[in-house]
């Protein structure tokens, strides 16, 4: 691997840690407050800086500074581990995630993701997966019996829920023949009858509502926060994380979540970067034919492309927040129910009708 | 007489319908206009009727109309009134108070002193920030309370 390789590779690293740390962190943080409270007739934040802009950066300092209270009785070291699973997890379910096509820079094909895996969706389930031992493991650190709930529950729920969630998606690997997140996109690019795009969920509107769902109970938003259940557990498996940045990393760590189950949901059902009916090589050329060279063509296509792949993920990011002030939280039973008697039987149906369909056609 | 469960039907059974009726009210609301009132800068119109803190009433001569009855200070629910009576320099008046203290840490600004008294010697105004720093200021003698 030559330098210039390596270079950009840290490029893209420190670019996917700050979209992790900026947009999940900061922007969610403060866009959860401001949604919550515009839906409940508030204002929100609006103290600190313009608009609460900078509320944040007071949160953050404020998390700095506080006292690292350690419980007496806690596990000290899976105390001190339990936090950074969670974030570590979170942060490296980013590299597989592309947010825009491969475009050539001087001769260097390059998009903005880290790692190109053949693998690539079943590599996001599986740390995602590894995100619950954090969400455990702190559960029993805490040595408290609502964190020890809390994590129990996670378990559970995360068990059930993956289930579903992984055979839903086998309708969507079965059409588009690949496990490479770049393939899934590009396999979804071509228009239907010439004007509705060939997304996900086009193709497959069922395996996208128990996706969905699913993704809920993963990220352990509500309807699915059993793990955290405010008004039953105190906070769940972090209570004994009460102030600290140990507890900045569980917040951070749900909001990048939250980010990279958007970015899936974009991926694998909404064509991720694409714009309908235009393709990579179109758009440069047309930049092209503005007289832009070949580098800024490349440039403002992948400025394009980003903006296109945000815009979508806003929109999934502004669902949690909005889904999770509108409903209540799922009782402990309705949650297991739905799981294993709602969305299991519906995931395997819908591959069956999947194969079916191909088959005839 | 039994109640019979109401089984959901299979749209209600999958939860969507409803929620997205439930999506719908808050994006609303999400639009509408904010009820905040922005405190500080900001503040809300007080009524006529409006309790605050007390004040005591002058009369032509410029001294309190109070006689030191102590009806006030024997209505008031939370015992936050103490009055000590002298003899009044002003012959047509038998008492006036020497010592007139309301504790407003006690009072519950329920205005009944307000109405016990016969010569109309005590009022409410509509003064409601009231913090200060330490509980000797919270204590309010005549002086103040006749300013
Ligand atoms: S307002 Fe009520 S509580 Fe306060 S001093 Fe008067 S009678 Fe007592
Ligand atoms: S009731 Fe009126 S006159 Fe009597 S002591 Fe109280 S304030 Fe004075």
């Amino acid at each position: 691997m030559d330098w210039i390789g390596l270079g950009i590779i840290v490029a893209k690293i420190v670019f996917f840690l700050l979209v992790g740390f900026t947009a999940a962190g900061y922007v969610m943080n403060l866009a959860e407050r401001k949604i919550s409270a515009f839906m409940q007739d508030r204002l929100g934040p609006n103290r600190v800086g313009f608009w609460g802009l900078l509320q944040p950066v007071a949160d953050i300092i404020k998390l700095f500074f506080k006292e690292d209270v350690v419980t007496d009785r806690a596990s000290k070291v899976i105390y001190f581990v339990a936090p950074m699973i969670i974030a570590f997890t979170a942060l490296s379910a980013l590299a597989v995630i592309p947010l825009t096509d491969v475009l050539t820079f001087f001769g260097r094909g390059m998009a903005i993701q880290i790692a190109n895996l053949n693998v690539g969706i079943l590599f996001i389930f599986a740390i995602a997966s590894l995100g619950t031992y954090g969400a455990v493991l702190s559960g029993w650190a805490g040595n408290s019996k609502y964190s020890f709930l809390g994590g129990l529950r996670s378990s559970a729920q995360m068990i059930s829920y993956e289930v579903s969630m992984g055979l839903s998606i086998i309708g969507i690997l079965m059409i588009f023949e690949s496990l490479r997140l770049n393939d899934i996109i590009l396999g979804q690019s071509p228009l239907l009858w010439g004007f509705l795009p060939k997304w996900g969920i086009v193709v497959q509107p069922l395996a996208f509502i128990i996706f969905l769902t699913a993704a809920f109970a993963e990220t352990n938003r509500v309807p699915f926060d059993l793990q955290e259940a405010d008004a039953e557990l105190v906070a769940g498996f972090h209570t004994e994380f009460s102030n600290s940045m140990k507890f900045g990393m569980f917040f951070m760590a749900e909001y990048i979540n939250m980010f990279t189950s958007s970015a899936v949901i974009v991926i694998l059902f909404f064509g991720g970067w694409q714009i309908p009916g235009i393709s990579t090589a179109e758009i440069v050329s047309f930049f092209i034919s503005l007289g832009a060279s070949e580098f800024f063509a490349s440039l403002f296509t992948i400025l394009l492309q980003l903006g296109v792949t945000f815009a979508k993920i806003a929109f999934f990011m502004f669902l949690f927040v909005w889904v999770r002030w509108t409903i209540p939280r799922f009782r402990y039973d309705q949650l297991m129910n739905l799981g294993w008697k709602g969305l299991l039987p519906l995931a395997i149906l819908n591959i069956l009708a999947t194969g079916l369909v191909m088959v005839i056609i | 007489m039994r109640l019979k469960d109401k089984r959901l039907n299979i749209l209600e059974y999958f939860y969507i319908p409803p929620i997205l009726k439930g999506m719908g009210i808050t994006l609303r609301h999400f639009f509408s206009r904010k009820v905040t009132v922005q405190y500080p800068k900001v503040k809300k119109e007080i009524y006529p009727r409006f309790r605050g803190a007390h004040r005591l009433e002058k009369n032509e001569q410029g001294r309190e109309k109070c006689v030191a009855c102590e009806l006030c200070a024997t209505v008031c629910p939370s015992k936050a009134i103490t009055i000590e009576a002298a003899e009044s320099p002003d012959p047509e008046v038998e008492k006036y108070p020497l010592r007139y203290e309301i504790n407003v840490l006690r009072c519950i600004f329920c205005g009944f002193c307000v109405e016990a008294c016969p010569k109309e010697a005590i009022a409410m105004t509509d003064r409601y920030e009231l913090a200060d720093y330490s509980r000797e200021a919270l204590v309010y003698n005549k002086e103040m309370l006749l300013k």
